[in-house]
Formats: C-alpha cells, sequence, structure tokens
C-alpha cells in the first residue's frame, strides 16, 4: 500500500472519528460514554506495550517514521477525553499568590479583566478565563472586559456566555452595564494602556456595543487605574501581560495577575519574582490549579490527562530517538 | 523634505515620550496624550491599509495565475464574506446570535484553534527527529525539558508520590522555572533593553534612518 493511501485511509478514519462524536454530541448519547477506571488502564498498558514495542523495533534498527508519532500525538490527546481517571493537581506557588491576592480583594470588588489573545490560543486560555468569572461571580465582584487584541472581547463573550448558562450563576443575575462590561478592543497596543492610566474615557469612549461611557454605571466614575481594584491579563503574545507590567504596573501601581500561554508564561517569570507580577496561570496547568483552588473543576482538569499523555508520549519518542541516536553511533544505518 | 519631515516627527514624539516618563506634568503630559491618541489612529488605518494590501496583491496572484492562486480566491472570498456580512449587521453585528458571531464562533475559531493545534504533532515529530544530546549543553537542556515537561503535568507528581514533599518532580520543575529560567530570561531580557534604548536613541537622533526606506 503506497503512503498516499495510507494517509487517505488515515485522514478518513479521523473524518468518521469526529462525524461520531459530532453526532453523539448533538443527540446526547456521547454524554455517556467514557471508559470505567479498568478499561482505561488497559488501554494506558497497551499504550505503552505498543511503545516498548517501537523501542525493540528502534534498537533492533527499525525506526517508526513521523507518521507514527503523529498518530501516538492524536491518541494521546483523544482518548484520554473518554477516560474516567482523576489526577492529583498539586499547586503551584505563582498559582496560590494570585489566588491569595485575590482572595485579599473585599467582596464586590472592581476588577479589569483584559482578553490579549485569538481562538487559536482559547484551549488554553479560554479555561481560564471562564473560571476566573466563575471566581468573580462568586465573589460579586464588578467585571469590566477589555482587549488589546481584536478577537479579545469575543473570546470575552464566548466565556461569559458559556458562565451563564450554569443555572448557579444565572440566579445571580448579572446584569450588563452594572455588574460586568465589554468595553471593546482598541488599537494603540502598549499606548491603550498608558492612556487608560490617566483616562479610561479617551480610550473607550462607548462599550463593545456602542453604549455611552458615560451611560454604564459600572464605570461611570471610573477614571483611571486608581478606580480599579485589580487587573487579570489573559495573554497569548504582543500585546500581553510584558506590556501591562511596563506600563500598568510600574508606571501606575496597578496589583496584576496574568494567565498565559504555556509558551509565553516563561517571559514573564522575572516580573514574578520581582514582584511586579502577582501570580501567573501559566497553560492549562495554570487554568487547572485555578479550578481546583476556586473549587470549580472544569475544563482545565479535564484536559489535564490529556496534557498529562501527550506529554509522556512526547518524552516516550525523545528517549526513542536518543536511543536510534546512540545506536546510531554504533551502527550507521541507525540514525535517525 | 520626504524625509526631514519624518525625522522632525520621531524625534520630537521620541524626546516627548522620554521627558513626559520623567515629568508628567503640563504640557508633556497634554502631548503625551496627544501623540498616544494618533498612534491609535494611525495603527486603526494601518489594519485597513494592510487588508486592502491583502486584497491587491490576493487579485494579483489571481490575475496572473501564480502557483497556489487557488488560495487566493479563499482569501477573497472570506474577506469579502465576513466584511458583507458584518456591514449587514449593523453595528450589533458583534451581539450574540448574529450571523457574524455564528461565523466567528462555528467557523473561524474551529479553523484557527486547528491550525493552532497542528503544532502539537510538529513539535512532537520535531522534538523525535531533533531532540538529541549530541553534547554537555544539548543534554542539559534536554535534562531540563525532561524535568519541565513531567513536572508540569500530574503525572509526573504522581509517579515521584514517594518521595517527600518539596522532592518532587512538580517541585524540581518549579525551581527550574524560578531559577535558572529565570536567570536566562533576565539575562535576555536586559540584552534587548539594552539593545532597544541604543536603537531608540539612534532613531530620535535621526542617526539610523533605515526605517524611512531606501531612495
Amino acid at each position: 500500500m503506497s503512503t498516499r493511501i495510507k494517509e487517505i485511509l488515515v485522514v478518513a478514519l479521523v473524518l468518521v472519528f469526529c462525524a461520531i462524536i459530532y453526532i453523539g454530541k448533538v443527540s446526547g448519547w456521547m454524554k455517556g460514554v467514557t471508559f470505567s477506571p479498568a478499561v482505561s488502564m488497559i488501554v494506558i498498558i497497551l499504550l505503552a506495550a505498543s511503545l516498548a514495542v517501537i523501542l525493540v523495533l528502534t534498537i533492533r534498527g527499525r525506526l517508526v517514521g513521523r507518521r507514527t508519532v503523529f498518530v501516538y500525538v492524536g491518541i494521546a490527546v483523544a482518548l484520554p477525553l473518554f477516560m474516567s481517571i482523576s489526577q492529583y493537581i498539586p499547586i503551584s506557588p505563582e498559582v496560590r499568590t494570585l489566588h491569595d491576592g485575590l482572595e485579599d480583594l473585599q467582596d464586590g470588588s472592581k476588577v479589569l479583566v483584559s482578553f490579549d489573545y485569538d481562538p487559536p490560543s482559547a484551549p488554553e486560555l479560554q479555561p481560564m478565563a471562564e473560571s476566573f468569572f466563575r471566581y468573580c461571580m462568586d465573589r460579586d465582584f464588578k467585571i469590566v472586559i477589555m482587549g488589546l487584541w481584536p478577537q479579545g472581547p469575543l473570546q470575552a463573550n464566548q466565556a461569559m456566555e458559556k458562565v451563564l448558562e450554569d443555572p448557579k450563576y444565572a440566579a445571580k443575575n448579572y446584569q450588563y452595564g452594572v455588574d460586568w462590561v465589554n468595553l471593546g478592543f482598541q488599537t494603540g497596543n502598549e499606548f491603550v494602556i498608558q492612556r487608560m492610566g490617566t483616562d479610561f474615557r479617551s480610550m473607550f469612549a462607548t462599550d463593545y456595543s456602542g453604549a455611552n461611557y458615560e451611560t454604564l454605571p459600572i464605570v461611570k466614575n471610573v477614571k483611571n487605574f486608581s478606580n480599579v481594584d485589580y487587573v487579570f491579563n489573559l495573554s497569548a503574545g504582543y500585546p500581553g501581560t510584558v506590556e501591562w507590567v511596563q506600563v500598568a504596573v510600574d508606571r501606575y501601581g496597578v496589583k496584576l495577575g496574568a494567565g498565559n500561554t504555556a509558551v509565553q508564561a516563561p517571559q514573564c517569570y522575572p516580573y514574578l519574582r520581582s514582584g511586579q507580577l502577582i501570580g501567573i496561570l501559566g497553560g492549562m496547568n495554570g487554568a487547572a490549579e485555578f479550578e481546583k483552588l476556586t473549587g470549580h473543576e472544569a475544563k482545565g482538569t479535564k484536559f489535564m490527562l490529556s496534557q498529562s499523555f501527550s506529554h509522556m508520549i512526547v518524552i516516550a519518542f525523545i528517549i526513542i530517538g536518543n536511543v536510534a541516536f546512540f545506536m546510531g553511533g554504533r551502527k550507521k544505518n541507525l540514525s535517525v | 523634505m520626504r524625509r526631514e519631515i519624518p525625522l522632525i516627527i520621531t524625534g520630537l514624539v521620541g524626546i516627548v515620550f522620554v521627558v513626559q516618563y520623567f515629568i508628567p506634568h503640563w504640557p508633556f503630559n497634554r502631548m503625551n496624550a496627544w501623540f498616544s491618541d494618533w498612534f491609535s489612529i494611525v495603527q486603526a488605518c494601518a489594519i485597513w491599509l494592510g487588508a486592502l494590501n491583502l486584497l491587491k496583491i490576493s487579485l494579483e496572484k489571481i490575475a496572473r495565475r501564480k502557483s497556489d492562486w487557488g488560495y487566493a480566491v479563499v482569501i477573497i472570498a472570506s474577506f469579502l464574506l465576513i466584511t458583507i456580512i458584518g456591514f449587514v449587521e449593523g453595528e450589533s453585528f458583534r451581539d450574540p446570535g448574529t450571523r457574524f458571531t455564528w461565523l466567528y464562533d462555528f467557523v473561524y475559531t474551529p479553523l484557527s484553534s486547528t491550525m493552532f493545534a497542528i503544532l502539537a504533532f510538529f513539535v512532537a515529530s520535531a522534538s523525535y527527529r531533533a531532540f538529541r544530546a549530541r553534547n554537555f549543553e544539548a543534554t542539559l537542556l534536554l535534562l531540563a525539558a525532561f524535568f519541565v515537561m513531567m513536572g508540569r503535568v500530574p503525572v509526573g507528581d504522581a509517579l515521584t508520590a514517594f518521595m517527600p514533599e518539596g522532592w518532587r518532580l512538580t517541585d524540581l520543575a518549579t525551581w527550574i522555572m524560578n531559577f535558572p529560567q529565570t536567570a536566562g530570561q533576565r539575562a535576555i531580557m536586559i540584552g534587548i533593553a539594552l539593545g532597544i534604548v541604543s536603537t531608540s536613541l539612534r532613531i530620535i537622533l535621526g542617526i539610523e534612518r533605515s526605517h524611512l526606506g531606501g531612495d
């Protein structure tokens, strides 16, 4: 069978799998499909055994191609979504300090949330946004939303809609304009933050849907950062957390917590160590830890099993690749 | 004058932004506000310029039947579709339930998430083929990656649950992130900052003129 036909078969298989999942989700029967812990363990053992076989084959000089790696990554991400294994999620210091910073706020405080990301980063940042909103509603915080990325405010709306689907939070009757507001996107990157330091109105004359700033009770008396108790930035790059630290924290003394993609989080650690950032939620792991601390285990926690599996698969293939590399030192035909 | 006027504007704006940081009072605070507002206006215009430029390049590609011109057709069709729907919906085009929001939620979001998700497959494949313990430095990098990858997921903690608190993989990953990683990041940041300062001074003083374009 040629490689092209194999590829077409794999794509067809994935499409059929996706179609089954979609139909199952729409018709409702998919919700109940979960592997029991015993079946989950069998799946894990089978996966581990197949990786051991690959390792043995590698040692014997038969290397697997990148397509095999792709298939394993796909399995590692998809299968855990059906597994019913619970994981213990330890809390890292940077997530705990972020949570403690929020706990120090009084009920009913005003928080500004800047959505500086777009859909590609949503799988990591959207769970953070949703759990942050849940926490805010639990504490009756007033939520002011804005975005330095054009798609940010749309992501905020998605998160808010998702949270309000929960009857517990719908019953809170959070009113737009009074308890929360979406000021929308503004161009200008760090200059927007700088202008907000002196006058919010100059950057957001109207809200997301065109309502005048003055007519919105939640922000009517908000002139600058001194009228906001806490700023939470969800960021996937530039402009993002680094700019918020450099302008809002350094210049205006804002209390800032951040949620970053796993790729961006390492860039923000120097600000954490220097105390400019109160805390960081780094990637899906940060989201899961925050969910655990706030008592709302949701997407972040659920997806951590996939994350665990995919990390293990990548590590396994790095080990296999290095075995091939060292074996190749002795047998020339084994280098990958 | 084509070069002098941009140089004067650059110098003036640069000096005002530096001075207003240290003297946030009139007239520098006022000038800072003007220039910041103008920056937003210019950037908003640049977004349109970028969109129209993309349209122009795509149309040229189709007209000249360049390679992969089919993708240019998709770009133009998507561009026109989302723009027309946005204008037809009016001021409330982003409200829940509008056709624009439907396109955003069910077309744009899954497509762009899918593109980004492909990265996981490439990272895994690239790690398998290229992440080698070739020398001491590469081995250090490999070990750091191993511990951080294991320590950043719950399974790492589970595998080292027999060890005392503070000695598990999560603790090791936290230590790597907080100390060696942060030290490296700081070194890079300080280097970048020094580079930005020197380049900015050259631009403000008119020594560096490459941003004005060549004659």
